[in-house]
């Protein structure tokens, strides 16, 4: 824990020489710039993705599934926790490679070989294996939270299904759905694996800048500001996101209250 | 209609999340080199080919032993840490848990870089214990977290009334507070091992030459394909498994056994 403290300030401590050429060379570079701009959309995208398609079916087992059943899609949702992500991203590099299987059952439809990997789609497949488990899990968790008879009053009140998800259930779990979408930006910004396994890794994110500096260049330093410039993108991020929840649901909880 | 399409949605959604699994186990099981459908031959040779290489075994053998201190360390620190911030009330104990909480929250590669440039800098980088020092950070939170769970379950009353009869703070801890906290000691030494076991960004960074297998896995894969991986994650989350089915086990077990108590 005491350790964590050292990255706030390591880059001053690791140049004897107290200079900013470290910071300049990066922050002037284009090609940082560019990765930045990759990783930030990239990780965004699959945020935003995850949240939407994890919702529907955590809202099934939250909701409308029994509770046996929710019990073991929990204990289901929990099973990927416990596999290594990087044998999962091979092993969605060999379904999806040009001979891999998903183009083999394309290939008996008629269809040409898709390039699935080495490009966004690949890295976006990755992100979202590595989200899905824990972005499902805390919908979950947000959504059996809800009061059921909210819903049943706005079924009464005349509202359809559609209207009522919408209208009453997406505001009740609010906290947990953006809790969950910040918790996948968070994983998808510093993850290494999907865009070097599944996205061909050129060009790059700022995860494999951060491992070619380290390895490659040595440049201890670069990597360090690199990582400072995360770190303070995802704090940033996360704070947003805490004020939107917190935020918006003020006027709830008082009203909770009364 | 409506809920039917929901159901075949779900089914979807883990179908997605589970395929990898799966097709890994699958593949492991091919001869194969670039398994593709229909699979042809079944065979163990991915098996037997990582048994062969002693890289392999080299790097498993460290893995556990990183992964055994690993455990054993952060789940002593991690309990003494809960154990103060349960007893004890003192200035800044918000600070010092929330403190507690931040590394799960950064990204494990840039904890790997701040890492690797602490340890480089007290000469502690590139060998076995260096990964064991950075594991340790990023585990002992998980292991406070279950232990303070656990503490917090305990009525306050139990550690004075052993007092009052007379037991000194050390024969407390060994006979009242352990014994009541051994089922999350325990979960938390198997989750952190499982954790160390699987962790591959930091030990990347910090393991120099001596690759533990994750590592060893990702450089295998950054080169070439090779179906051996598929052999060792099968492997691996067969192994974890366990372990957590294991913490799991002892978890119900002691709940089943207080439950009957009271």
């Amino acid at each position: 824990m005491v350790v964590m403290t050292f990255w706030t300030v390591r880059n001053f401590q690791l140049a004897p020489d107290f200079s900013f050429s470290n910071w300049v060379t990066i922050l002037s570079a284009d090609y940082v710039w560019d990765a930045y701009a990759r990783s930030f959309l990239g990780a965004g995208l699959a945020s935003v993705l995850v949240t939407l398609l994890a919702f529907p079916c955590a809202y099934y087992l939250g909701l409308k599934a029994s509770p046996r059943v929710r019990l073991i899609g929990a204990c289901l949702i929990m099973a990927p926790f416990f596999t290594s992500f990087l044998v999962r991203a091979y092993t969605w590099r060999t379904m999806l490679g040009d001979q891999g299987v998903i183009n083999a059952i394309l290939g008996w439809f008629g269809f040409e070989p898709v390039q699935m990997i080495n490009n966004l789609f690949g890295s976006i497949i990755g992100y979202l294996t590595l989200v899905m488990p824990l972005v499902l899990l805390l919908q979950l968790f947000s959504l059996s939270a809800i009061d059921r008879r909210l819903i049943e009053a706005a079924h009464n009140l005349g509202c359809g299904p559609y209207w009522a998800i919408l209208r009453v259930v997406v505001p009740a779990a609010k906290t947990g759905i953006i809790l969950a979408a910040a918790f996948s930006f968070v994983l998808a910004f510093g993850d290494l694996i999907s865009p070097q396994v599944l996205g061909g890794s050129n060009p790059p994110t700022l995860s494999i800048l951060i491992v070619d500096q380290v390895r490659g260049g040595l440049q201890w330093p670069r990597a360090a500001v690199i990582a400072v410039v995360m770190v303070l993108t995802l704090i940033t991020v996360v704070t947003a996101a805490m004020v939107m929840t917190y935020g918006g649901n003020r006027r709830q909880s008082i009203r909770g209250k009364s | 209609m409506g809920l039917f399409l929901l159901r075949s949605y779900v089914v979807l959604i883990f179908l997605f999340i589970f395929a990898p699994i799966l097709v890994s186990f699958v593949f492991s099981f091919s001869e194969n080199r670039f398994p593709s459908l229909p699979l042809t031959e079944y065979s163990l040779v991915w098996y037997q080919r990582v048994l062969d290489e002693p890289a392999f075994l080299d790097s498993f053998k460290r893995s556990l032993t990183v992964a055994g201190w690993t455990s054993v360390l952060s789940t002593c620190l991690g309990f003494g840490g809960a154990y103060v911030d349960y007893r004890y009330r003192f200035l800044g104990q918000k600070v010092y848990v929330a403190l507690g909480i931040v590394p799960p929250m950064i990204p494990v590669l840039i904890l790997g870089v701040a890492m690797l440039i602490f340890l480089s800098r007290i000469g502690l980088s590139g060998a076995q214990h260096s990964v064991v020092i950075a594991h340790v950070v990023l585990c002992t939170p998980f292991s406070m977290a279950i232990n303070r769970l656990k503490l917090s379950q305990m009525d306050q009353n139990l550690e004075a009334a052993a007092w009052n009869l007379g037991a000194t703070p050390w024969a407390t801890m060994r006979t009242v507070i352990l014994p009541f906290c051994l089922p999350a000691i325990l979960a938390s030494f198997f989750i952190t091992a499982a954790i160390s076991l699987d962790e591959f960004a930091i030990a990347w960074f910090v393991s120099g030459l001596e690759e533990t297998l994750p590592v060893r896995v990702l450089n295998l894969v950054a080169r070439q394909s090779s179906p051996s991986v598929n052999a060792i994650g099968s492997f691996t989350f067969t192994m974890s498994l366990t372990l957590i089915i294991l913490a799991q086990l002892v978890l119900i077990v002691s709940q089943r056994r207080s439950g009957r108590n009271e």
